[in-house]
């Protein structure tokens, strides 16, 4: 048996209504951890006065430099003592899940059999960076906490200025869209590269998201410095069982109204049967006796909307890999910004594929770590030298796809336009 | 320190082993998938094995009766296995058809709402809050529950023309991501400077070079080295906040809540868009903020009622045009949603399209 609960009336008003509710949680926790009867005598304070009362800290474990957020109250009473002295230190070990974030039972109950015995019993499941969040840790239990959740085969997630704990769609493991092994490409970068994560050195956080297909489940072009994001170059796969299916089910209307024309490069064209056209670039698929649709894959931007509306009669490519794109990131400090495109396309198939991404991220963070500023990310790195001088540097090759349009300026210098014309020449020759 | 046992670097663990064995078997394998019903998916793979998975909404910030429950639901009906998206919502998988009921009855007595699938409002994407930021505006888990109590029916059906993807997040910076609708706390005052504790605790040129308008310059206060605010130049964003806790940006008061549509990450039909800002000014009123609930339900409401179907709330604005978003909507469009920073100039319409 835990203290007597402090007054909550605020947070009271939080147990009623359909969602499930934390608050009701956190005190089931408070019946037993003194721990949480004063974590909700704090957040009961927090919503009256709407203030946070945390400062971070130092607090580690043995070998590590980051993966604890340490958090200290700073609501104190005349005499500097803690209002609520036992979650004075209310510490969060960030976790990495496995990739996908895929548990069995047996593996979880751990946990919650840990973070009883240390811990506030309260674990997020997950942060916005993917880690499971062990959350209310006193300072002298990080350490014996932590040595048991790395006993059963887990790893201390990203903190600071690091590479973070990643993420990727359920992909390969249930759905038809995934064009590469997500799960496999990240274990293979994040693993490689995990000393930059337990030792905190980088100007700045450096985030990796996997998607295995353009409808990016993941958010990687805006919530990662370098997205790998599934694609395919070839033509787009049809079943005609399923596409006549999909008609018998839906009708014309919809398959005119809710996939042709809302093609976005009107790629989409639907024609009787008589006049189909023929070519190495169209994918064709009989809808019913009389039409047929046929697609142009030289117009189509793989943006993944067909597919989803008729999953199964529509699907990627056989000539599957990744388009990686850089520069992801939130607001702070030049505002948000979008990856952008600096591999059209790289196959992701052998161990050599593997091999060859993971010596691109290396090379993207070390780059990072020798050219950006200190608290600057890749994307505003990128924003302050430009995309040029980054790919030298990465010395990857130029391509029209990295571009919406060309420059439409002529504030630029050109004198060694014949030079580069050269080079492309050559480059064209070699491939 | 003899004791202290060096960590084992594992890194990320290889999935496999905890997952569903029929998706371990296909891996990779996957041809199909349909939407029987709110809630449910089916897919089947090249080897005729089918799955169903069964989708239900979590307070995300769990305790460990509610993880042990889940665990013992898992067991009794999807074979120990469970996996979590992105969004906090935890899929079990069956393998065969009629074991979905009795799992969603289960489920449902337990208090879990069941939907999250396809054209359903997903859960809230959000951040810490009061409950662990050491910056936060306001509380994260809180506005969260709050709004899904309201959006609870457009979470367990999946109505609308589109799916809906929600965040919140409890400062500027935006860590709850972007979104269909984005719930954003957005500060109005410069920082309130404690000037006895900056030279102590800030780290000043730092700090100077975190402000995005240079804005902040060092500066002697009472004989002290500290640091000032041109409040002209200041655009509140709280930047300065984090190096420099004497720098207090939260303003119980003057701290409002910003209403953001039309984030969308997919490559789906447009390119990925980020939000805009639609609304603002919202009071942060806890426990319920019954004033940005109010806000999100008209949008949600409208959204429904006009958007085509498959249209995400960008693709649906992009038919309309803003002008008529903010008339159907009924929200003010005022001189703060026209753009002043950086590549604003694309932002501006240099057309005569104009819709009347």
């Amino acid at each position: 048996m835990a203290k007597k609960m402090h007054d909550t009336p605020m947070l009271d008003q939080l147990e009623s209504g359909p969602w499930p509710s934390f608050v009701t949680g956190l005190k089931r926790e408070a019946a037993t951890k003194d721990i949480m009867v004063d974590l909700l005598g704090q957040l009961e304070t927090s919503y009256q006065t709407k203030k946070g009362y945390w400062k971070g800290g130092t607090v580690g474990v043995f070998g590590y430099g980051g993966g604890v957020i340490p958090r200290f109250t700073e609501l104190k009473d005349e005499n500097e003592n803690p209002v609520f002295p036992d979650a004075a230190e209310f510490h969060t070990l960030r976790i990495q899940p496995p990739a996908g974030m895929h548990y069995d039972t047996a593996t979880l109950r751990k946990f919650a059999d840990i973070w009883d015995k240390y811990g506030s019993g309260l674990i997020g499941l997950h942060g916005q960076s993917g880690d499971i969040m062990m959350q209310g840790c006193s300072t002298a239990n990080v350490q014996p906490a932590w040595e048991e959740i790395n006993a059963m085969g887990f790893d201390m997630g990203g903190a600071g200025p690091a590479l973070r704990t990643s993420m990727s769609c359920v992909g390969a493991a249930r759905c038809e869209m995934s064009c590469y092994d997500e799960a496999k490409a990240l274990r293979t970068v994040i693993n490689a590269n995990i000393d930059d994560m337990h030792r905190p050195a980088l100007p700045y956080k450096f985030k990796f998201k996997f998607s295995g297909c353009p409808n990016d489940c993941v958010n990687s072009i805006q919530r990662s410095d370098m997205a790998t994001i599934g694609t395919w170059r070839d033509n787009i796969q049809v079943n005609e069982q399923q596409a006549r299916d999909y008609m018998n089910g839906h009708g014309m209307d919809k398959l005119v109204n809710d996939v042709i024309s809302k093609c976005p490069t009107r790629a989409i064209t639907l024609r009787n049967k008589a006049d189909a056209v023929s070519g190495d670039s169209i994918s064709t698929v009989a809808v019913d006796d009389q039409h047929v649709m046929q697609i142009e894959n030289h117009d189509c931007v793989r943006c993944m909307h067909c597919l989803n509306v008729m999953p199964g009669a529509l699907l990627p490519g056989k000539d599957k890999g990744v388009t990686i794109l850089v520069g992801g990131k939130s607001v702070l400090k030049i505002g948000a910004t979008m990856g952008t495109v600096v591999i059209p396309f790289m196959k992701m198939e052998t161990e050599e594929d593997f091999e060859k991404l993971n010596e691109l991220s290396r090379s993207i963070i070390d780059f990072f770590a020798e050219n950006a500023l200190e608290h600057e990310r890749t994307g505003e790195m990128i924003d302050r030298i430009g995309l040029v001088n980054f790919l030298e540097g990465l010395d990857l090759d130029i391509d029209a796809n990295m571009v919406t349009h060309p420059r439409a300026n002529p504030y630029v210098r050109m004198d060694e336009w014949d030079e580069e014309v050269e080079k492309v020449s050559e480059r064209k020759a070699a491939a | 320190m003899a004791e202290l046992r060096a960590p084992d670097e594992c890194g990320v663990p290889d999935p496999a082993p905890f997952m569903h064995p029929t998706l371990r078997k296909n891996y990779g394998k996957w041809v199909f998938h349909s939407h029987p019903k709110p809630g449910v998916l089916y897919h089947r793979a090249e080897s005729g094995d089918e799955v169903w998975t069964v989708k239900f909404g979590t307070a995300r910030q769990l305790d460990l009766y509610t993880i042990r429950l889940l665990c013992d639901l898992a067991d009794k009906h999807a074979d120990g296995h469970m996996r979590f998206t992105a969004r906090s919502n935890v899929e079990f998988m069956v393998t065969t058809e009629s074991k979905i009921d009795p799992l969603i009855k289960d489920l449902n007595s337990h208090g879990f709402p069941v939907g999250g699938t396809a054209n359903s409002v997903s859960m809230i994407a959000h951040t810490q809050g009061f409950l662990h930021c050491d910056i936060p505006g306001t509380d994260a888990s809180g506005v969260v529950k709050a709004l899904m109590d309201e959006l609870h029916d457009e979470f367990i059906k999946c109505e609308m023309p589109n799916r809906v993807k929600l965040s919140t997040s409890c400062c500027e910076i935006n860590c709850g991501g972007q979104a269909d609708i984005a719930i954003i706390m957005q500060h109005t005052k410069p920082p309130k400077i404690n000037h006895d504790l900056v030279a102590n605790v800030c780290e000043r040129p730092s700090v100077v070079a975190r402000c995005p308008v240079a804005a902040i310059r060092p500066a002697l206060v009472n004989g002290k080295p500290s640091l000032e605010v041109d409040e002209k130049k200041c655009i509140c964003c709280g930047a300065c906040f984090p190096p420099c806790p004497p720098m207090q940006i939260n303003d119980p008061e003057h701290s409002k809540i910003a209403i953001w549509v039309g984030g969308k990450n997919s490559n789906a039909r447009s390119k990925p868009t980020f939000h805009k800002l639609v609304a603002a000014g919202l009071p942060n009123n806890a426990p319920r903020w019954p004033e940005v609930a109010a806000v999100v339900k008209n949008i949600l409401a409208v959204y429904k009622a006009d958007a085509q179907p498959w249209e995400r709330m960008t693709d649906w604005i992009d038919r309309i045009g803003w002008p008529r978003f903010f008339e159907k909507t009924g929200l003010p469009f005022t001189k703060f949603h026209i753009d002043d920073w950086r590549g604003a100039r694309t932002t501006l319409n240099a057309s005569t399209h104009i819709r009347f």
